[in-house]
C-alpha cells in the first residue's frame, strides 16, 4: 500500500485500485477542534481537485479535495458520531472516505512523504 | 453637538500627535473632485432636543391610532395589550445597546435570553429546536422553502392558498433566483380550504407544501394529513404561524407533524409599529439543525464547569460559509426576541391559554353580532381570533368610511389582493382582549349605517 | 442609665488581606447567577391578570389543543427580577467602550427610543387606510430624502430589514437591470477582504464570485480588476472605506471602468460613517449601496438585531428598486404597493418582505439625522476618522499595522498580531481586554491580515476614554509579546470564563430538557 499527499493536505493509501483518503497531521491542527465532517454518499462520482468533503471547525469551513478522480464506495460514518477522531487520528480512523480510482496515472503529480515533509517545512 | 464629546483642544492635542496639520489632511485620500468644500447643501443643520421632537409629535398627530379608536386589524400584525414591564426590560442599557454577543463572557445575559426564547419556540411550535430568530414571519418562510430545497434536493414548493399574499409575494420574488418552482393559488371565499387541491398535488417531485395556520381567512385546518402524504413522498410539511397566540387554544403544527414551522412573533411584546421591526419565528425537527438559517445559542460549560451559552453552528452562517452560505440572514432580530420572550414568560402557559380563551370567544360574539347585519355573511366555520365577512359590496370603500368615522374597521381582502374580483367583498377582521364590547357595537352600528 | 453604644455599632475595616470564601449561593455580592425560566417558574403562576372569558362554544375546528406547551410562567417581580439580572451579565455601549471595527458601536440617543414610542408611529397597523397614516408616511419619505442627500443618489429602497437584506436587494436590482437589457451575465467580482455576506448575496443571486486581488497598500488592485473586466462581469461588490480601514483612492477609476464594461458597481455601506457629510457615494460612480441605520445612524443593536438597511440605487437602477415605497403626490403620500406598481413601478423586481420596513428604525434615525444636521454629520465623520487615526498612532509602535505606512487610515485602525511570543495570539489579547474592562475590538476580520484586530472607536467617545484604551491596549499586547501566561487563561474577572465552543458544537443543546428528558435523549 502505498501513501501519497496533495498540496492541500489531503492523503491517499491506494491498494490496487481502491484508496482511502483523509486530512493530514499538519491540516487538523491547523484547523483545531473538529465539530462536523461531511463525507460523501456511496456512489457519488468524484473528480481531481473538486469538492469531495466538508470539515468544520468552530469557526471555519474547509473543503476537502479529491486527490484522484473516481467513484465512491463509502464515507467514513464514525464520524458522524465523533468528528473528533479527525484530531485524534487523522492518518488512521479519522479517514474520510474510500473510492475506486478511475485513472491511476492521476498519482503521478501527488507528493511521497518526503516531498509532503520538505513542503510542510516550507511554509 | 450634544453627541460629540471632543472639545476643539482635544481635537488639537489629537492632531499633534498623529503630526497632521488638519483634519482635512486626514482625508488626502479622497479624490479632489469627491471632496465636499463644507456641509451638504438642501440640509437644516443641527436642531435640539426640543425641536426634533416638535417635528415628530406633529407628524405622529396625523395618524389615527390603534389604542384610541375601535381597531379590527390583523392580516399579519394584530393588537395584543403588552404589560408595562416588557418596555421597561427592553430598554435597560445591557440589552438596548448591546452586541450581539459574539464574545460570549460579557454576553451571557443576551445568550441565556436568547436560549430560553429558543426552547419557548420550540415548545409553543411542538418542534425539536428553534433559532435566535429571523427578521420577520415572511423572510422566515421564504427561507423555510429554500431549506426544504436543500434538504430533499427538489424545486416544486406548493403554496397553500391560505398563505398570506405578502408572503407569497416574498417567496415568488425569491424563487426567480432560487430556481424553485412555486405552485400558488388565490384563495376563495369559503369555509373551504384547498387542502384538497394540496393532498392531490403532492408526489415525487414536490420538495415542500406551505400551509398557514391559521390562514389569511382565519381558517383552521387539520395539517397531519397533509403533513403525511408529504412524508409518504419524501416532502416536507412547512406550517406558517401568523397569530402565536391561537397556539395556546389548538394543537401545535409540530404535533401534527410538520417538519419545519416558522411565524411572525410580533403578536407578543412587539406592538404595531406600522409594520416593523418585527421578529421571524423559526423551528424545526432535531435531525434538520445544520440545514437551518439563522444564528442559534447553545449551551456549554466554561473553564470552570459552570454553564453557559454561545452562539453555535457558526459555519452555516454567511460571514464564515461566505459564497458557501446556504442563507442570506445575518442580523435576527434580538431585541424583539427579548420583548416577545419576556412577554411569554410574564403570561406562563396559564396566562396563554387564557389569553386565547378570551380572543376566541371575544371573536365569536364579534362574529355574531357582525353577520346579523343584513347582507352580510361570515365566511369561516373555525376561526381564533380574525374571520372573514363577506359584504353586499366592494369593502374597501367600506374601510375608508368606517375611517371617516375614526372607526379602524378591518382589512379588505381589495388591499390584500387588488383587481381580485372574486374577492373584493371580503373583510378582514380580527378582534383581541383589546377590544371593548363597546367598540364591537360602534363598528357594527357604523358598518350597518355605511352598508344600508 | 442608657448603655454608651445602644445600637453596639462600631465602624470596622476588618482585613483586607483575607482570601475570599466561597458562597452558599455562588453569587458575589452584585454579580448574581441566573437560572433559567424553566428551573424557577411554573406552569400554574402568571404575571398577567386577564379578564374571564365569555362562555361560548368553541369554533376551532376540533384542533382543540390538549397537550400542555411547557411554559413556565413568572410573576412579575420574578420576570422584573430575572431579566434585570441577565442585563448585567451584559457589556454594553452604555456601559463602556465597545472598539468593533465594522460595527460602527456609537451611543444611542435616548431621544430616539423616545420618538420611537409616541403613539402616531408605534401604535398604527401597516395595512391602515393611507389617509390614516399620513404623518407615518412622511417620516419614511423625510429619512428617504435625507439618505439621497447625503449620498447624491436618486433614489432609495426602504424596505431591506438589515445591511444582509439591503446588499441582497442591490444586488437583485442589478441583476434585474441587466436582464431587463438582455444581457444577463454571470460573473461579480468581489476583494478578498471583503465581509463574507458580499460573496453569499451575490452567489445567492445565481452569479460565480471571483477576487479582486489587493495592492501592498491594502486597496483594489485597478490594474487587475480592469484586466479582469469584460462581458462576462455584472458587476463588482466594494466597500469603501473598505474593510482594512482605508479609502479606496483609485474609486472613481474603478466605478468608470466598470461601467465602460457595461456592469455596475454595489458598494457596501457598512462604513459610511467615516465619510457622511463628507464624500457623497454617488459622485464616485457607485448604482447601489446598503446603508446600516444600525451603524451609522445609531440605531440601536439590541444585542444583534433588528436592524434596518434601506439602498440608495442610481438612476440606472432606480426603476428596478423593490416594492413597496412611498411618493408624494402634491401633499399626500402614498404607497406604491402591488396593484399600484403597474402604473408607475413597472420593472421592480419584487417584494422582499411583507409590509413596509422597519418603521421603527426610521424613526430613530430620523430623529438622529435631524439632531445632527448637515453640519453635525459632517463634524461626526471627522471626529470619527480622528479618532481612529489617534489610535492608530499611538499604538503602531507596539502592534504591527500592515497599512499604516501608506497613509491616514479611514474611521478603523487594522492592527495584527505578528511578534506576539510563540503560542500568543489576537485571541489571547482580545480576553485581556475584557478583563481590563472593554468589549474586544472585532478579531479575525477581514481575513487578508492574519490574527486582525480592527478597532472603529466612533466619533462618541471622549479623549479621555480612548487614551485610557490606548494605555489598557498597549499594557496587553505587552503582556503577549512577552508571553504572560496568565493571558492564555483570560478572562478572569467576567461572569463567566472561557467558554467550551468546540462542545457546543459538537454535542449541540438549542433547547432546556427536564433532566430526566435530558438523560433519556443521550
Amino acid at each position: 500500500m502505498t501513501r501519497y499527499f496533495t498540496e492541500d493536505h489531503e492523503w491517499i493509501d491506494v491498494d490496487g485500485d481502491s484508496a482511502t483518503v483523509g486530512i493530514t497531521h499538519y491540516a487538523q491542527s491547523q484547523l483545531g477542534d473538529i465539530v462536523f465532517a461531511e463525507v460523501p454518499a456511496a456512489g457519488a462520482t468524484l473528480k481531481k481537485g473538486g469538492d469531495a468533503a466538508v470539515v468544520e471547525s468552530v469557526k471555519a469551513a474547509s473543503d476537502v479535495y479529491a486527490p484522484v478522480s473516481g467513484t465512491v464506495i463509502q464515507g467514513n460514518d464514525a464520524l458522524e458520531g465523533d468528528p473528533a477522531l479527525v484530531n485524534s487520528d487523522p492518518e488512521g480512523e479519522g479517514w474520510f472516505f474510500k473510492l475506486t480510482l478511475s485513472d491511476s496515472s492521476e498519482l503521478d503529480s501527488l507528493m511521497d512523504a518526503t516531498a509532503y515533509q520538505a513542503f510542510v517545512d516550507g511554509l | 453637538m450634544r453627541y460629540l464629546p471632543l472639545t476643539p483642544s482635544d481635537r488639537q492635542a489629537m492632531l499633534g500627535v498623529i503630526g497632521a496639520k488638519s483634519i482635512d489632511d486626514l482625508f488626502c485620500d479622497v479624490p479632489a473632485q469627491a471632496r465636499l468644500d463644507g456641509p451638504i447643501r438642501g440640509l437644516p443643520n443641527h436642531a435640539s432636543e426640543m425641536a426634533v421632537e416638535r417635528h415628530f409629535s406633529e407628524l405622529a398627530r396625523q395618524n389615527m391610532t390603534a389604542s384610541h379608536h375601535p381597531f379590527f386589524l390583523g392580516a399579519g400584525a394584530y393588537k395584543h395589550h403588552v404589560p408595562a414591564s416588557v418596555d421597561h426590560i427592553i430598554q435597560r442599557g445591557e440589552f438596548l445597546t448591546a452586541y450581539t454577543p459574539y464574545q460570549p463572557e460579557i454576553a451571557q445575559g443576551t445568550l441565556q435570553m436568547l436560549f430560553e426564547f429558543q426552547t419557548q419556540v420550540a415548545r409553543l411550535f411542538g418542534c425539536d429546536v428553534a433559532n435566535a430568530s429571523m427578521y420577520d414571519g415572511s423572510t422566515a418562510c421564504w427561507e423555510a422553502i429554500g431549506m426544504a430545497g436543500r434538504i430533499t434536493k427538489r424545486t416544486k414548493a406548493l403554496l397553500s392558498s391560505g398563505l398570506h399574499p405578502h408572503y407569497v409575494s416574498v417567496a415568488k420574488t425569491m424563487a426567480q433566483y432560487t430556481g424553485d418552482t412555486l405552485d400558488t393559488l388565490l384563495p376563495e371565499l369559503s369555509a373551504q380550504t384547498d387542502g384538497a387541491r394540496l393532498l392531490a398535488a403532492i408526489d415525487g417531485e414536490t420538495s415542500c407544501v406551505v400551509v398557514q395556520y391559521p390562514d389569511i381567512l382565519g381558517r383552521i385546518e387539520d395539517l397531519s394529513a397533509i403533513a403525511a402524504k408529504a412524508h409518504e413522498h419524501g416532502a416536507l410539511l412547512i406550517a406558517v404561524v401568523t397569530e402565536p397566540v391561537a397556539l395556546g387554544a389548538i394543537k401545535a403544527p409540530g404535533e401534527m407533524g410538520a417538519d419545519i414551522v416558522v411565524g411572525e412573533g410580533q403578536s407578543l411584546g412587539v406592538g404595531l409599529q406600522f409594520g416593523g421591526p418585527y421578529v421571524g419565528l423559526f423551528a424545526c425537527k432535531e435531525k434538520f439543525v445544520r440545514q437551518m438559517p439563522g444564528r442559534l445559542c447553545g449551551e456549554t460549560v466554561d473553564a470552570e464547569g459552570k454553564r453557559g451559552f454561545v452562539l453555535t453552528l457558526s459555519t452555516r452562517e454567511q460571514h464564515i460559509r461566505r459564497e458557501k452560505a446556504t442563507s442570506n440572514i445575518c442580523t435576527n432580530s434580538g431585541l424583539c426576541a427579548l420583548a416577545f420572550s419576556v412577554h411569554l414568560t410574564l403570561l406562563g402557559e396559564k396566562g396563554l391559554r387564557g389569553l386565547a380563551q378570551l380572543n376566541h370567544a371575544l371573536a365569536v360574539q364579534a362574529a355574531d353580532r357582525l353577520s346579523q347585519i343584513a347582507g352580510v355573511e361570515l365566511v369561516n366555520d373555525s376561526f381564533f381570533n380574525e374571520f372573514t365577512l363577506k359584504l353586499p359590496t366592494d369593502a374597501r370603500p367600506v374601510v375608508r368610511a368606517l375611517a371617516d368615522r375614526k372607526i379602524l374597521g378591518g382589512v379588505s381582502l381589495g388591499r390584500l389582493y387588488p383587481h381580485v374580483d372574486a374577492l373584493s367583498n371580503g373583510l378582514l377582521v380580527a378582534v383581541t382582549e383589546t377590544a371593548t364590547q363597546e367598540d364591537v357595537e360602534t363598528f357594527a352600528a357604523a358598518l350597518q349605517e355605511i352598508l344600508a | 442609665m442608657n448603655s454608651i453604644n445602644q445600637s453596639g455599632w462600631k465602624p470596622e475595616m476588618g482585613n483586607a488581606g483575607d482570601t475570599a470564601p466561597a458562597t452558599y449561593t455562588d453569587n458575589k455580592a452584585l454579580m448574581l447567577e441566573e437560572a433559567l425560566i424553566f428551573e424557577i417558574g411554573t406552569a400554574g403562576t402568571t404575571g398577567v391578570d386577564l379578564a374571564d372569558a365569555p362562555q361560548v362554544g368553541a369554533r376551532l375546528g376540533n384542533l382543540e389543543r390538549h397537550r400542555d406547551i411547557g411554559l413556565p410562567g413568572l410573576s412579575e417581580p420574578e420576570t422584573v427580577r430575572h431579566y434585570t439580572r441577565l442585563s448585567r451579565q451584559n457589556y454594553a455601549i452604555d456601559l463602556g467602550f465597545f472598539p468593533l471595527g465594522s460595527c460602527t458601536m456609537k451611543h444611542n440617543p435616548r431621544l430616539n427610543e423616545k420618538v420611537a414610542r409616541m403613539a402616531g408611529f408605534a401604535d398604527v397597523h401597516p395595512l391602515q387606510p393611507v389617509e390614516t397614516v399620513q404623518g407615518a408616511l412622511a417620516v419614511i419619505h423625510e429619512l428617504a430624502h435625507w439618505l439621497i442627500t447625503l449620498t447624491g443618489m436618486k433614489a432609495v429602497a426602504m424596505s431591506p430589514k438589515a445591511g444582509a437584506h439591503g446588499e441582497l436587494c442591490g444586488i437583485l436590482a442589478i441583476r434585474a437591470a441587466l436582464t431587463a437589457r438582455g444581457d444577463a451575465r454571470s460573473v461579480i467580482l468581489c476583494p478578498e477582504s471583503a465581509h463574507g455576506t458580499n460573496p453569499a448575496t451575490a452567489a445567492f443571486a445565481g452569479y460565480a464570485v471571483e477576487n479582486i486581488p489587493a495592492t501592498s497598500e491594502g486597496r483594489v488592485d485597478l490594474a487587475a480588476l480592469k484586466a479582469r473586466l469584460g462581458p462576462d462581469v455584472a458587476g463588482v461588490m466594494i466597500t469603501n472605506p473598505n474593510t482594512c480601514g482605508l479609502f479606496e483612492r483609485d474609486m472613481r477609476e474603478i466605478s468608470d471602468a466598470v461601467h465602460a464594461a457595461g456592469g455596475y458597481v454595489y458598494c457596501d455601506g457598512a462604513n459610511f460613517n467615516a465619510i457622511v457629510g463628507r464624500v457623497r457615494p454617488g459622485d464616485l460612480g457607485v448604482d447601489a449601496m446598503h446603508i446600516n441605520l444600525h451603524k451609522t445612524f445609531s440605531t440601536p443593536h439590541g444585542g444583534g438585531g433588528p436592524g434596518s438597511g434601506p439602498v440608495v440605487l442610481s438612476e440606472a437602477l432606480a426603476p428596478y428598486a423593490p416594492l413597496p415605497f412611498v411618493t408624494q403626490d402634491k401633499d399626500q403620500y402614498r404607497l406604491v404597493e402591488e396593484e399600484t406598481a403597474d402604473a408607475c413601478h413597472p420593472d421592480s423586481f419584487g417584494r422582499m418582505v411583507a409590509f413596509h420596513g422597519q418603521m421603527g428604525m426610521f424613526t430613530r434615525a430620523l430623529s438622529y439625522i435631524m439632531s445632527h444636521g448637515a453640519d453635525g454629520l459632517r463634524q461626526v465623520s471627522e471626529d470619527a476618522v480622528l479618532n481612529a487615526n489617534y489610535i492608530l498612532r499611538s499604538l503602531q509602535d507596539v502592534l504591527e499595522a500592515p497599512f499604516a505606512h501608506s497613509g491616514p487610515c479611514m474611521h478603523e485602525a487594522l492592527f495584527s498580531d505578528n511578534g506576539m511570543a510563540e503560542g500568543f495570539s489576537t485571541l489571547d489579547i482580545a480576553k485581556g481586554l475584557i478583563d481590563e474592562g472593554y468589549h474586544p475590538m472585532t478579531v479575525y476580520f477581514p481575513l487578508v491580515v492574519h490574527g486582525a484586530m480592527l478597532v472603529e472607536p466612533t466619533e462618541t467617545e471622549s479623549k479621555a476614554t480612548l487614551d485610557q484604551f490606548i494605555g489598557a491596549l498597549r499594557n496587553v499586547a505587552e503582556r503577549a509579546k512577552a508571553g504572560d501566561p496568565s493571558l492564555k487563561s483570560a478572562p478572569h474577572h467576567a461572569p463567566r470564563r472561557r467558554l467550551d465552543e468546540t462542545q457546543a458544537a459538537r454535542k449541540p443543546v438549542l433547547v432546556w430538557r427536564e433532566p430526566e428528558q435530558a438523560v433519556a435523549a443521550e
